[in-house]
């Protein structure tokens, strides 16, 4: 029996997004196979990682992950700046956690300041993310589209529950817009039809499926990963196309295994490596399912993807 | 790929005689399709038939038990490219790589890691599970020597010998003498010999297509070349490899083996994966260990097991390898979180893992020292266990005065989740003496709704 080399018959292509201006731009998607498949297809763009920052210094960030920057936090221009000059960042992540009620409570006019400020010091692109609060993003995330007006930067989160709002100011402000449900490829691809239906071209869109750490209910964000993917290659599913986030950052840093001491778990070993590791593997299981921006903290963390990127190409 | 209930018809004898059980062969045909009756209930099937029908029938990757005892391990039987589909069956084996070049000392001091690796996680014990010897040194006696050290303290664990020298395979085997060892070492040009070693002395043979052990290294068709030969030499366990070493390679190969073996039924390229993830770069390898692990290898050799790195592939793998279709589950227990005394809050849960993780972690981020008490609901998380009659009032009560919580804590107050507020009257009605309170929907809430009543 002779070897025959088995072909995936694949009908559809995720679409090809840009973000930033003039020579400082990025893409990432545009590939009409499965993640890393270079053998059997075209892959024009590799994935991006955007380095995570806030606007309020991250004292709810866990120790180990405060220190690679501790002396640039405390201001989020400097904070940004450090993330473009030293880290080499391809993009970065601006957080507007202040903006919380529980928070800061930071109002939409000082996020719409700080987006500027931001802005104003870096060219790399820029991706504005709310607080995750759905009424208090709907405001923060108008202002903040505003401040960034043809920036081509990518706004988010729009949820079921605030889209309409923070669609209208994507379109407006020329944006790319971050659509996020629950863990659903179902309540993913009623989101991206609603938000098409308002008008937002579906070129613009990026999907998030709702990220998880390992060990804390990732094989669920995995399995929706890959069946969106395969939805959109497979099926040719033009609703499912869109390239998709795993915003990664924020769930590892807050688990126990990114925390707790060697001294309380001498099974675990040492924190720090594990914390790095945690966010690390995260990343590349999400990448293999079918991610194309992630959103990540540790410059080890980073480092080390883009390292094995590199080796899958 | 399984033949069909029709296919199946065309090789019976189709005498419909009843022999089976069941009124035609046709209706036999349909079960042995479905996999519900065994192919030796017909009496009259030739030999050569039964055979491929078996073969029809058996899983894409074959099945093969890797060492003997409690610390045995199954690889392969995988039937699906994507955990989604169905799930994945076996969860790959890990194994540390031990130099026959190493000191003694070294030797033992590596031994004891893989010894002591075991972690608890879930009500999972996880584990390195084997031993990778490499014959670094490419000297017979030294392989021996280390080979000896390893039989002698690592007696239980299962073995892989890395040599591909057929003499040297020959003198270490006998060091595993039934333990079902893995002789990691055919390739085109000694396969003949390795084969002979491997089925006089029951080993499971490890094939490489790549220039390893001077192999000319030409990928899949190599292979599949190789391990047909085997297999007509009557050798039929064995573990491949295609000599991918760079993450690109690897990702491509097990790719199209998985698919080759599932999609095609490719038998030639239907066995177990092992991949060799070594790296300098501790983290690196666990990058590259972690494509093993999501892509279908079932052997990932480590040069180096530090704690961290174990409890983040052993999460991985624990996770990628859960049924979806079976919530995995915590024990019902009442769990301390931080330091509780008898006055801190008590609150009630179900005992779906991610519901449990959630909570507890949100607790802990609370900073507020409590008792969660988890109730088995089936794995099932709060809304669904509610609808499902899993989490009701009664069992609620049933389960808290049967836990024995109400030693541990002064006060009679409970709290649930505010997705079942609904229940709180009826709780108090059957928990005498009980306030009900009702904390949030959802747990991102917890912390702050904690800390407003600590203050």
């Amino acid at each position: 029996m002779a070897f025959t080399l088995p072909k995936e018959a694949y009908t559809g292509k995720v679409y090809s997004v840009t973000i930033g201006t003039d020579d400082n731009t990025v893409a990432f998607g545009g590939e009409n196979v499965l993640p890393f498949h270079i053998f059997e297809g075209v892959v024009p763009n590799r994935p991006v990682i955007a380095y995570e920052i806030q606007d309020v210094p991250p004292d709810d960030w866990p120790e180990n992950i405060q220190k690679p920057f501790e002396t640039v936090s405390n201001d989020p221009v400097t904070w940004a700046k450090f993330c473009q000059d030293v880290l080499k960042a391809k993009a970065i992540t601006l957080r507007l956690k202040g903006t919380h009620p529980d928070r800061q409570n930071r109002s939409p006019e000082d996020a719409a300041k700080t987006v500027k400020d931001v802005l104003s010091a870096i060219n790399v692109p820029l991706i504005i993310l709310g607080s995750n609060h759905t009424e208090k993003d709907a405001a923060v995330l108008v202002a903040a589209a505003e401040a960034a007006k043809d920036k081509n930067c990518i706004i988010g989160k729009a949820q079921e529950a605030n889209y309409k709002t923070i669609v209208a100011a994507a379109i407006a402000n020329n944006h790319k817009l971050i659509a996020m449900s629950e863990l659903d490829v179902n309540l993913s691809k009623q989101l991206n039809i609603l938000i098409t239906q308002m008008g937002l071209d579906r070129e613009k869109l990026i999907i998030d499926p709702m990220c998880s750490a390992l060990g804390y209910g990732l094989e669920y964000t995995y399995s929706v990963v890959e069946r969106i993917r395969v939805a959109a290659l497979v099926q040719n599913d033009l609703t499912m196309q869109a390239p998709m986030l795993g915003d990664i950052g924020m769930y590892v840093w807050k688990v126990k295994e990114t925390q707790a001491s060697e001294m309380d778990m001498p099974q675990w070993g040492s924190t720090e490596e594990r914390g790095i590791t945690w966010e690390a593997v995260t990343a590349i299981a999400l990448l293999l399912a079918g991610a194309e921006l992630l959103i990540m903290r540790h410059p080890r963390a980073v480092g080390s993807i883009e390292r094995v990127i590199e080796e899958l190409y | 790929m399984a033949l069909t209930g029709v296919e199946i018809f065309k090789l019976l004898p189709k005498t419909n005689c009843k022999k089976c059980g069941y009124p035609t062969c046709l209706a036999f045909a349909m079960k042995l399709a479905q996999g519900q009756v065994s192919i030796d209930s017909c009496p009259d099937i030739p030999e050569d038939i039964k055979q491929k029908l078996a073969e029809a029938s058996a899983p894409p990757v074959k099945s093969i038990m890797f060492g003997v005892g409690d610390r045995a391990v199954k690889l392969g039987e995988e039937t699906v490219l994507f955990r989604h589909d169905k799930r994945f069956v076996n969860p790959c084996v890990i194994a540390l790589e031990i130099k026959d070049t190493l000191s003694e000392a070294d030797i033992n001091s590596k031994i004891e890691l893989v010894l002591n690796s075991e972690i608890e996680r879930v009500g999972q014990k996880l584990r390195i599970d084997a031993i990778a010897l490499t014959n670094d040194s490419n000297n017979v006696s030294k392989l021996n020597a280390a080979a000896k050290i390893v039989a002698t303290k690592a007696s239980d664990v299962p073995i892989i010998i890395c040599t591909g020298n057929p003499e040297a395979a020959e003198i270490v085997v006998k060091q595993f003498a039934d333990k079902k060892p893995i002789i990691y070492g055919a390739n085109p040009e000694n396969a003949e010999t390795m084969a002979n070693i491997v089925k006089t002395h029951k080993a499971i043979l490890g094939v490489t297509a790549s220039a390893a052990f001077g192999g000319s290294g030409g990928g899949l068709t190599e292979l599949s070349t190789i391990t047909e030969k085997i297999k007509s030499l009557g050798v039929d366990d064995m573990v491949i490899d295609s000599g991918a070493r760079k993450a690109k390679d690897i990702l491509r190969d097990n790719t199209l083996i998985r698919r080759a073996a599932v999609k095609k039924n490719f038998k030639p390229l239907g066995y177990p994966v092992i991949t060799f993830a070594q790296r300098e770069d501790s983290l690196i390898e666990a990058l590259i260990a972690a494509i093993g692990v999501a892509k279908y290898s079932s052997i990932i050799v480590l040069s180096s097991i530090e704690k961290w790195k174990n409890l983040s592939l052993f999460t991985l793998r624990q996770n990628l390898y859960t049924d979806p279709q079976v919530p995995m589950q915590v024990k019902q227990n009442i769990y301390k979180i931080g330091e509780p005394t008898p006055d801190s809050p008590l609150l009630i849960t179900t005992n779906f893992s991610l519901t449990y993780f959630i909570v507890s972690g949100e607790i802990e981020n609370s900073k507020v020292p409590s008792y969660l008490a988890v109730m088995d609901c089936e794995g099932l998380s709060v809304l669904t266990a509610w609808a499902a009659g899993k989490f009701t009032a009664t069992k609620i009560a049933q389960f808290v005065k049967e836990s024995g919580v109400e030693n541990n804590i002064k006060h009679r107050e409970i709290i649930i989740p505010g997705y079942v507020a609904i229940l709180s009257g009826a709780i108090e009605d059957k928990l005498e003496g009980w306030k009900v309170t009702v904390g949030p929907r959802e747990a991102n809430g917890i912390p702050a709704f904690l800390r407003s009543r600590a203050a």
